[in-house]
């Protein structure tokens, strides 16, 4: 994930792609579409870095819908779609940065940090939610450029930097949270002004098809097309796999690299936000210990989606799809009505399973 | 330097004579009667948890009544509970009140703080093993006891199927809790695991649960914030399932009196924090011995809507 990783390797896995986008910068990007033929289409689709995650969401689907009854109901979809995007709407602002370059395992916490400070904020100081939520974007936000601004300034990993800011945003959670409410977890802020207001908006839910759907599912796809949008139609997608793949290069060409990765990590800090706003209205409260080792869930399911833990290559759709094999994975479990004591491990097998799968389909779809 | 030690231990010497002649009115320790009392409270708990929150600030209120100060550290490994007992025995503390989640794990601590002299007092869980770690004594309510009275209760409201949600898999004291209700209860016992710094996870797998088992008619979350999170499951299941729980706090108290939750196990955590404290004091100063060599209970007791407006203010005060 450094700058000096060299030209082989990531770098040279990422040109292509790179490549393919500065073409999509051209001014006429549609006139060259007619040019290419079906096959040319299709091979062009098929080497897209989701490709193998695709193969494995389809292979655990197929898995679970064979073996768990209740899988199949649309009910319990919309649960799994839920569960998919809670996590999944983070993944995607993990995704760039990882693309970008760089780590960050203060996004779990952050999340956390976000939810308490809006409630806190709005209890104690303004009697509007809506404040409380205005500070917490702000909050989240400086937490994202802080980390970003401490990468540059130390020159240190950002696996270094984001583990120093996680474990202090965990400790600071708990510490302004008992120190501000006398305990662990936050009041019950439902009775507030603008609680209504802001519940429907990162809170509500729609029923479509007989499923009851969280608002966050279209969110969590909303983010995903911005994001695919920003990584393959901008100049700032393509400085992103610039930075991720080759640093130096990217700078001596004139990227603003320190400004592309600390905006990548607002943009994690943004959607740590986000995520933090659904948790206050959905479920009125925060304990101050939540959100610890969702930071790895982030980044697993950016790298089952197709993302290099090397930078420069990966996409927001296969974080995506990452996330909804992780969410049809914990949930299937449920439904399959495995021992219970196993969860964990089967999560493991299953996620094993998957990123296997992704890999052997990305190299033969290389090869041919 | 030997000039600037004496001096500084001179001065030091007179310091602690006024304070002795200025303190004379409060009771003396009987290891020190020169300084402020230092009482620990090592526990299990992991970060944020709210109910030992509740029992820190029982034995903080104790510590304050007595001119004390209170040490209060955490940590759910068992090694690493270990290394905070070695750690407040170094500090000298007059006496540690300490968690035997571990039984084991803990009595190569206490035996270590035995021979310091610092009076060891056992809490919250341990009730079948506090004797052979060396503590004095113990006071708390034992999680098999609790979900024994927890599956009996079941019996009586004539409960069929009841699911178990354990919010931290592999805490002792949790699991025995399940293990006790399917000891006392005669239906059946589902136990489903769910992440408890996780609440989106708590709501996705006990919705799952529902919607895969259609005979569950009952459920029993381990802590008070888990039940809110299951009413909403409840709800969004369509389902008509009854929520009961573990533990106490202001939202539980409310959504008792209003009757969407059955019932809830209360156990005292500020009372076993409070008296755990004392007891070290009156053993430290008088060799008092609480319970007299048998465990002293403060569970379960449950709290029903017919006695919940006893807890209620005290519950939004956040001590009960």
């Amino acid at each position: 994930m450094s700058e000096t990783v060299s030209n082989t390797g990531p770098a040279a896995t990422s040109s292509p792609a790179a490549a393919s986008d500065n073409t999509a910068q051209q001014p006429q990007p549609a006139s060259r579409e007619p040019h290419r033929s079906m096959g040319q289409r299709l091979a062009g689709l098929i080497k897209r870095p989701e490709i193998g995650s695709i193969g494995g969401a389809i292979l655990v689907f197929v898995l679970f819908y064979a073996l768990a009854e209740p899988f199949r109901n649309l009910a319990s979809f919309s649960t799994v779609l839920y569960q998919s995007a809670a996590l999944g709407i983070p993944a995607v602002a993990v995704a760039l940065l990882m693309i970008g370059g760089e780590f960050d395992l203060s996004a779990g916490v952050a999340v956390t940090a976000s939810s308490l400070a809006a409630s806190m904020f709005a209890a104690q100081i303004t009697g509007n939610v809506w404040v409380g939520v205005g500070f917490a974007l702000v909050l989240s936000l400086s937490i994202g450029a802080l980390n970003g601004i401490l990468l540059i300034k130390t020159g240190l990993h950002s696996f270094l930097v984001t583990l120093s800011t996680f474990l202090m945003l965990q400790g600071l959670n708990l510490a302004i949270t008992k120190l501000v409410t006398g305990n662990v977890a936050t009041g019950d802020i439902s009775d507030l002004a603008g609680f209504d207001s802001a519940q429907s908006v990162f809170a509500s839910y729609f029923n479509i098809f007989g499923m009851s759907i969280s608002i966050m599912v279209f969110y969590w796809l909303a983010f995903v097309a911005v994001a695919t949008w920003i990584l393959l139609r901008t100049r700032v997608g393509n400085w992103i796999f610039a930075v991720g793949g080759q640093g130096d290069s990217a700078r001596a060409v004139g990227v603003p690299l320190n400004k592309v990765k600390i905006g990548l990590f607002m943009g994690v800090g943004f959607a740590a936000w986000f995520v933090g706003m659904h948790l206050l209205f959905d479920y009125v409260t925060v304990q101050s210990g939540e959100g610890v080792g969702n930071e790895l869930l982030y980044i697993a399911q950016a790298v089952v989606g197709g993302c290099l833990l090397t930078g420069g290559y990966g996409s927001a759709i296969g974080a995506a799809i990452g996330g909804f094999i992780f969410g049809m994975t914990t949930q299937g479990i449920i439904y399959a009505g495995w021992d219970p004591q196993w969860f964990m491990f089967f999560v493991g097998v299953m996620l094993l399973l998957a990123t296997v799968f992704n890999a052997w389909i990305r190299r033969q779809v290389t090869r041919g | 330097m030997n000039i600037g030690h004496l001096r500084r231990g001179l001065a030091t010497a007179t310091a602690t004579a006024l304070i002795g002649v200025l303190s004379f009115a409060a009771p003396a320790l009987a290891q020190s009667n020169d300084k402020q009392p230092v009482f620990a409270l090592i526990s299990h708990a992991a970060p944020g948890d709210t109910f030992w929150d509740i029992e820190r600030k029982g034995a903080e209120a104790a510590a304050d009544k007595l001119g004390a100060r209170l040490i209060y550290a955490h940590n759910p490994a068992a090694s690493q509970q270990a290394t905070l007992v070695d750690n407040v025995i170094n500090q000298k503390v007059d006496g540690i009140a300490l968690t035997l989640s571990h039984p084991d794990a803990m009595k190569s601590a206490v035996a270590k703080a035995n021979r310091a002299g610092i009076p060891v007092i056992g809490l919250n869980s341990g009730l079948n093993e506090w004797k052979k770690t060396g503590v004095f004594a113990y006071i708390g309510q034992d999680p098999v006891v609790a979900g024994r009275a927890y599956g009996e209760r079941l019996n009586t409201v004539g409960a069929k199927h009841v699911l178990c949600v354990n919010h931290e898999q592999g805490n002792v004291s949790l699991a025995r809790r399940c293990e006790g209700i399917e000891k006392g209860f005669e239906g059946k016992t589902t136990i489903l695991y769910v992440n408890g710094q996780d609440m989106t996870s708590v709501r996705s797998r006990i919705l799952a649960k529902l919607q895969q088992d259609p005979s569950i008619d009952y459920i029993a979350t381990l802590g008070s914030p888990f039940a809110m999170t299951s009413l909403r499951a409840v709800r969004m299941s369509g389902r008509q399932v009854e929520v009961t729980t573990f533990d106490l706090d202001e939202r539980v108290v409310k959504a008792i009196q209003s009757g969407k939750i059955r019932w809830a196990v209360d156990q005292q955590p500020y009372l076993q924090g409070y008296l755990a404290i004392q007891s070290l004091w009156l053993k430290a100063t008088n060799g008092n011995v609480i319970g007299g060599g048998q465990a002293v209970l403060t569970g379960p007791a449950f709290v029903t809507k017919d006695n919940v407006a006893q807890v209620a203010e005290f519950a939004a005060r956040g001590t009960r």
